[in-house]
C-alpha cells in the first residue's frame, strides 16, 4: 500500500520534474561506458589530448596517473606526453589562459570532473550535438546547451550538422522556431560516420574514468571486500543461532 | 601475571563493574525484533565517522583556495584516500538513514514514554547536534552546492526580527560564506560537535541503562523478576545481543560497503553532481537543493510563503520532538496494543515526512509547493492527533509477560 502511494506522487510529481529540467532540445542519447577496455579508453585519452587539452585543462588528472591504470608500455605513454612534460604533470592546458581569454572572452573550463557533473549520456549529446548556426560566434550552436561558446572542434572529421526547426504557434498568437531534431551535415566528414561515433564514445568513456579513476580501484576490489563482509555475517550468524538456542527453548516450554 | 595485572587494574578502575552494569549483567528484554538493531549500528557509524574524519583531516586543508583541491588530492593521490573520504561521505547518509529508522521504531513502540522521556530527550538533542554537524561538514568540500547551500541555509537566519541580520553574520564571520566560514566550520565540524555529540550519546546510553530497555510488546520486563531479582523476561545483554548486533552489524556493513564500492554517489543524493564544481561566489547555481536528510525540513520551510514564518516552522517540526512523551497520553506503549487511529495517524506521518523528503529535492512549483503544503499540515497535524487519540484510545490489552 505504502510503495503504491510513493510510486503515485512520484509519478505525478515526475511529469513536472521532466518539465522544469528541460534545458536543451533534444533528448539525451544514452551510451553505455566500459572501463575495463582499457584499450578503448586509451584510445580516448589521445583524443582527449589530441582534441581538448589545446584549450582545456585537467588539472587533477596526471599524465603518469594514467599511464599506471590503463598499464600502458613506455612506448604508449610517450606517445601521449607531449613533449616538454614529465608523467607527474598534470594536465594542463596547452595554450596560455591569457590567450584563452583573448580568444574565447574567457578560459575553457577545467574538464576532470566534468563527467561527475554532467554525466556520460550528456557528455555524447553535447558532443554530437553541434549544428550550425550562422547567428553564433563561432558560426555553431549545440542542441543540448543552448548558446555554448565552444566553436565545434570535430567539424573537420563529423561535418557541421544541419537544424531542423519547426514552426510552433505560441498562446499569444505569435510563432517561433523551435529547434526540435538534427541531419546529415551537407559536406560530409573526413571521418565515416560510425567511426567518428566510436571515437566520440571512447573519449567518454575516458573522461568518465578521468572524473573518478578511483572506479577502476573500487569496481576491482568490490566483491573481495564484500564477499570477506558475507563471510563475516554469515559466521556471526551462526554464532548467534548458538548462542540464542538456549534462550529459544525455555521459551517453548513456559 | 596477567591475571594478577587484571586485578591490580580492576582494584583501581571499575572495569569488572562497568562490564557487569553495561553488558554481562545488564538485563535487556530477549524478544528484541529488526527495529532494534539501529543503536549498536548507530555507534558504530559514529565511530567509522571519527576515525575516517581523522585521517581525513590529515590530508584536507580548511581555506577557501585550497579546499577543493585537496579533496580531489585525496580522491587521487593521497593512497587510499578515495576509500576513506567515500566511507566517510556515505557514513553520513548512514548515519541519517539509521537515525531516522531509529526514532520510528521508538514512535512504534512508544519508547519514549514514561520512564524513558529522557532518553528520548538525550536522542532527539543527539538529531539536532548531528544535523550541524552535517551541515557543517557540507560545506567542507567547497563545491558550488557546499556554499550555496550553506548561503542559503545562514541566510535563514538573517529572517528573524531584530537580531536576524547580525545573527547571520556573526554566523558567518563575514558579509558572505567565505575562507572565515569555512575555517570556523571545520574546527565546529572536526572537534566542538563530535564532543558535544559523544556527550550526548554517553547521556543517551547512561538514562537508557539507569531505565532499561523498552521492546516490540511495551511490556517493563523489571515489573517481573525471579527469586534472584533477575527480570523473567530478560536475558544478559552480553552474550545475547552483542553477537546478535554483530550479525545486524555485519548485514549493515554489507549494504554500506556495496554502495561505497559500486554506488559512492548514492545516484546524486549521497554527493551531488554540482558539488564537482569548485565554489563559485558570483555562479548562483540554477536549482540549488539541500542534501536528502535535510530535504522533508527545507520542504517545510519552503512550503511557507513567509520567509520568517517558513524558518519558524522548520524550526517547529524539530521542536516539537522534545514534548512528544508529553503530546502522547496514552499509557499503553506499544502500537501492537494500541488503536486503529493511532496506526493510520502514524502511517501518514511516515508517508508526510518521506513526502516532504522527496519534495525538497525538487525544483519549486505549483504542484510541489501544493503537496509540500499538504505534507506539511499532515507532519504537524500528526501531533495535534496523537495529542487527542492518546486521550480517549481504546487500547488492547496488554500481557503481563513477552510474547
Amino acid at each position: 500500500m505504502m510503495k503504491v502511494l510513493v510510486i503515485f506522487l512520484l509519478n505525478v510529481l515526475g511529469v513536472t520534474v521532466v518539465l522544469a529540467s528541460d534545458g536543451g532540445a533534444i533528448a539525451l542519447k544514452p551510451v553505455s561506458i566500459n572501463l575495463n577496455d582499457k584499450a578503448a579508453l586509451y584510445r580516448g585519452a589521445e583524443t582527449f589530448i589530441a582534441q581538448c587539452a589545446t584549450c582545456h585543462s585537467a588539472e587533477y588528472m596526471r599524465y603518469g596517473r594514467v599511464a599506471s591504470d590503463l598499464h600502458l608500455s613506455k612506448t604508449q605513454a610517450d606517445r601521449l606526453l607531449p613533449p616538454h612534460l614529465k608523467l607527474g604533470d598534470e594536465m594542463v592546458r596547452f595554450m596560455p589562459a591569457d590567450y584563452a581569454k583573448t580568444v574565447f572572452g574567457t578560459v575553457p573550463p577545467d574538464l576532470t570532473l566534468i563527467a561527475r557533473v554532467r554525466g556520460a549520456d550528456w557528455l555524447y549529446t553535447y558532443l554530437t550535438s553541434f549544428y550550425a548556426d550562422p547567428t553564433k560566434r563561432w558560426g555553431v550552436n549545440n542542441a543540448v546547451f543552448p548558446g555554448v561558446n565552444m566553436p565545434d572542434v570535430f567539424a573537420a572529421l563529423q561535418g557541421v550538422q544541419e537544424p531542423v526547426y519547426q514552426t510552433v504557434k505560441l498562446p499569444d498568437g505569435s510563432s517561433e522556431q523551435r529547434l526540435v531534431g538534427l541531419k546529415a551535415p551537407l559536406i560530409p566528414g573526413n571521418m565515416p560516420p560510425a567511426e567518428f561515433d566510436a571515437m566520440v564514445r571512447d573519449l567518454v568513456a575516458y573522461m568518465v574514468y578521468m572524473g573518478e579513476p578511483a572506479k577502476l580501484q573500487r569496481m576491482s576490489l568490490g566483491p573481495y571486500v564484500l564477499g570477506f563482509i558475507l563471510l563475516f555475517t554469515v559466521l556471526m550468524f551462526l554464532l548467534k543461532t548458538d548462542y540464542w538456542r538456549d534462550i529459544k527453548k525455555p521459551l517453548k516450554a513456559d | 601475571m596477567i591475571q594478577k595485572l587484571g586485578k591490580w587494574v580492576d582494584d583501581r578502575l571499575p572495569v569488572s563493574h562497568f562490564w557487569n552494569a553495561h553488558l554481562a549483567k545488564y538485563y535487556v528484554p530477549k524478544n528484541f525484533n529488526f527495529w532494534y538493531y539501529f543503536g549498536s549500528i548507530l555507534l558504530a557509524v559514529f565511530a567509522i565517522q571519527i576515525v575516517t574524519g581523522i585521517w581525513l583531516a590529515m590530508n584536507y586543508k580548511p581555506s577557501a583556495a585550497e579546499a577543493f583541491n585537496s579533496v580531489e588530492y585525496i580522491m587521487r593521490d593521497v593512497n587510499w584516500g578515495w576509500l576513506i573520504r567515500y566511507m566517510h561521505s556515505t557514513g553520513a547518509s548512514f548515519f541519517f538513514i539509521a537515525i531516522y529508522l531509529h526514532m520510528f521504531r521508538a514512535l512504534m513502540y512508544g519508547s519514549y514514554k514514561k520512564p524513558r522521556e529522557l532518553i528520548w530527550i538525550f536522542g532527539v538533542l543527539i538529531l539536532v547536534a548531528l544535523m550541524a554537524e552535517a551541515f557543517m561538514g557540507y560545506l567542507l568540500p567547497w563545491g558550488q552546492m557546499s556554499f550555496w547551500g550553506a548561503q542559503v541555509i545562514i541566510s535563514l537566519f538573517g529572517s528573524i526580527p531584530f537580531i536576524g541580520p547580525d545573527l547571520a553574520l556573526w554566523i558567518r564571520g563575514d558579509y558572505v560564506v567565505s575562507d572565515v566560514t569555512l575555517n570556523r566550520f571545520f574546527a565546529l565540524h572536526v572537534i566542538a560537535l563530535p564532543l558535544v555529540l559523544l556527550f550526548l550519546i554517553g547521556g543517551h546510553i547512561m538514562a537508557l541503562h539507569e531505565v532499561g530497555s523498552n521492546n516490540p510488546d511495551g511490556v517493563e520486563i523489571k515489573t517481573n523478576k525471579d527469586e534472584h531479582g533477575k527480570p523473567r523476561d530478560g536475558i544478559p545483554f552480553h552474550p545475547y545481543y552483542t553477537v546478535k548486533d554483530l550479525f545486524g552489524l555485519g548485514v549493515f556493513l554489507f549494504l554500506f560497503a556495496a554502495v561505497i564500492f559500486y554506488w559512492p554517489d548514492g545516484g546524486g543524493k549521497f554527493l551531488e553532481a554540482p558539488n564537482f564544481i569548485p565554489a563559485d561566489p558570483l555562479k548562483t547555481p540554477e536549482h540549488i537543493a539541500p542534501v536528502w536528510y535535510f530535504a522533508p525540513h527545507y520542504a517545510i520551510l519552503r512550503a511557507i510563503p513567509d520567509k520568517f514564518l517558513g524558518v519558524l516552522a522548520m524550526g517547529s517540526a524539530i521542536m516539537i520532538l522534545f514534548f512528544l512523551p508529553w503530546i502522547d497520553r496514552s499509557p499503553t506503549k506499544s502500537i501492537r496494543y494500541r488503536s486503529l487511529a493511532f496506526k493510520i495517524i502514524l502511517f501518514s506521518f511516515v508517508i508526510a515526512f518521506i513526502g516532504l523528503g522527496y519534495l525538497g529535492t525538487q525544483p519549486v512549483n505549483y504542484w510541489t509547493t501544493l503537496f509540500s503544503q499538504i505534507f506539511a499540515f499532515v507532519y504537524f497535524g500528526f501531533f495535534v492527533a496523537l495529542f487527542l487519540v492518546s486521550r480517549f484510545e481504546h487500547a488492547k490489552p496488554v500481557p503481563e509477560r513477552l510474547t
